[in-house]
């Protein structure tokens, strides 16, 4: 089928960014400070956003409309990578899972500026700007924190080891890797993991933390083939609650 | 900012009137997100806008305000179109923008040059006493585009209207 990898790496992308943002919102009204509580709001109205565009795109690949798309799926038809479906947890894993995502969220709009997909090469550039912003505040605290107290340092220590072969999964290969890189389209889950450990290791060596990142890790996988833990259904129930309450509804 | 040299100064004037929802102070042209306007023959206007941040929730407002207000004005063959083609960046505010971001109370962005260094958001100067003695609280705040300081000076918090 035509475009099926220029549509797969799409749905990730955006199923990825909405699933996160969706999370990063229960955050709302229960930050640990108030101008945390303000910046996880935030980021999960870019992260929304961000979806509501790639979607916006498969929409003029052919696919349904944003909102259909958004809300009227079940899990197995989602393509987000398994870690952003966890629940918040406590402050220590938000954070740690937002530093690991939002680096590789930096570096795969980075290499995607150049996409021979035009829509997505312009929304690139644009979401990248954005993006850094996400990508300052979780290095401040992943440093702030991860020089501070022995609680904070243990806390922010026992989220990396648990997140790390989830943070993984968001480089699941594609089918359609040899044809997305050589299409122009995307140069390729495996470049961009490299690029992401770089970064990862770069902000951990100035703190108290560490990561093994040659250790024998075993990546979380499946979440980009529809296979998913028990907690993105309840998610995506809560998510489209209005809208199967009245499909017709305007706001 | 939209280049004033082929446009019709009546529409650029009627345009001007069109506020931002949120930052009343601040027309639309002024915050550059207006990018393209074209008059062509039998008074067709064409309006190209682009959003300040991908999420921004103001979008649809503005673009009925530009619509509704081309339609006060008498212009009934019109098109108001979206896009990311030429992206927003604060670079686009103008002088008379940046001024009016102040009087708001925000501080205004610096300019930018073409690699953008986050370091800029420190010492941000207060639009209430124009003092350095600044600090970053959150590069987030009540809306997409702001960020949010404390100034050590006059004890005050205030917002910047935060360099893309």
């Amino acid at each position: 089928m035509e475009n099926q990898a220029a549509k797969e790496l799409l749905y990730k992308m955006a199923d990825d960014a909405l699933i996160i943002g969706h999370r990063n919102s229960e955050w709302t009204g229960i930050g640990p400070m108030l101008e945390e509580d303000i910046s996880f709001s935030s980021m999960a109205q870019d992260k929304i956003g961000h979806s509501w565009a790639l979607f916006k795109i498969l929409n003029k690949l052919g696919e349904n409309e944003p909102d259909i798309v958004a809300f009227t799926r079940n899990a197995e038809q989602f393509h987000n990578c398994q870690m952003v479906e966890f629940p918040i947890g406590e402050y220590n894993f938000s954070l740690v899972r937002h530093f690991f995502f939002d680096l590789a969220e930096y570096h795969r709009y980075e290499m995607l500026e150049d996409s021979s997909l035009g829509d997505l090469a312009q929304l690139a550039r644009k979401i990248k700007g954005e993006i850094k912003y996400h990508v300052l505040h979780a290095k401040t605290w992943m440093k702030n924190l991860g020089n501070s107290t022995e609680e904070a340092v243990s806390r922010l220590q026992g989220s990396l080891n648990e997140l790390y072969p989830m943070a993984l999964g968001m480089f699941e290969p594609s089918p359609f890797e040899d044809q997305i890189v050589s299409d122009g389209i995307f140069g390729g889950e495996s470049e961009l993991m490299s690029k992401w450990r770089s970064s990862v290791m770069e902000i951990i060596d100035q703190t108290q933390l560490e990561l093994n990142i040659d250790g024998d890790w075993n990546p979380l996988y499946g979440g980009r083939s529809g296979v998913h833990t028990e907690h993105l259904q309840p998610l995506l129930d809560e998510m489209s609650e209005v809208v199967r309450t009245d499909p017709a509804a305007e706001w | 900012m939209v280049d004033p040299g082929t446009i019709d100064p009546k529409i650029l004037d009627i345009l001007q009137e069109v506020k931002d929802p949120e930052i009343p102070t601040i027309s639309l042209l002024d915050l550059g997100v207006i990018t393209e306007v074209r008059i062509g023959e039998n008074e067709q206007v064409r309006v190209e806008m682009t959003p300040t941040f991908v999420g921004c929730p103001a979008m649809d407002y503005m673009k009925r305000d530009v619509e509704n207000k081309l339609e006060q004005n008498g212009y009934s063959d019109f098109e108001v179109n979206v896009s990311l083609e030429k992206p927003w960046t604060t670079n686009n505010i103008t002088e008379r923008g940046k001024k009016a971001l102040k009087e708001h109370g925000l501080a205004p962005p610096p300019h930018l040059e073409k690699i953008v260094d986050i370091d800029i958001l420190e010492n941000v100067k207060c639009p209430y006493c124009e003092s350095d003695n600044t600090e970053l609280q959150t590069p987030f705040g009540p809306t997409l585009c702001r960020s949010m300081h404390f100034c050590h000076s006059c004890k005050q918090a205030f917002e910047q209207f935060k360099p893309l």
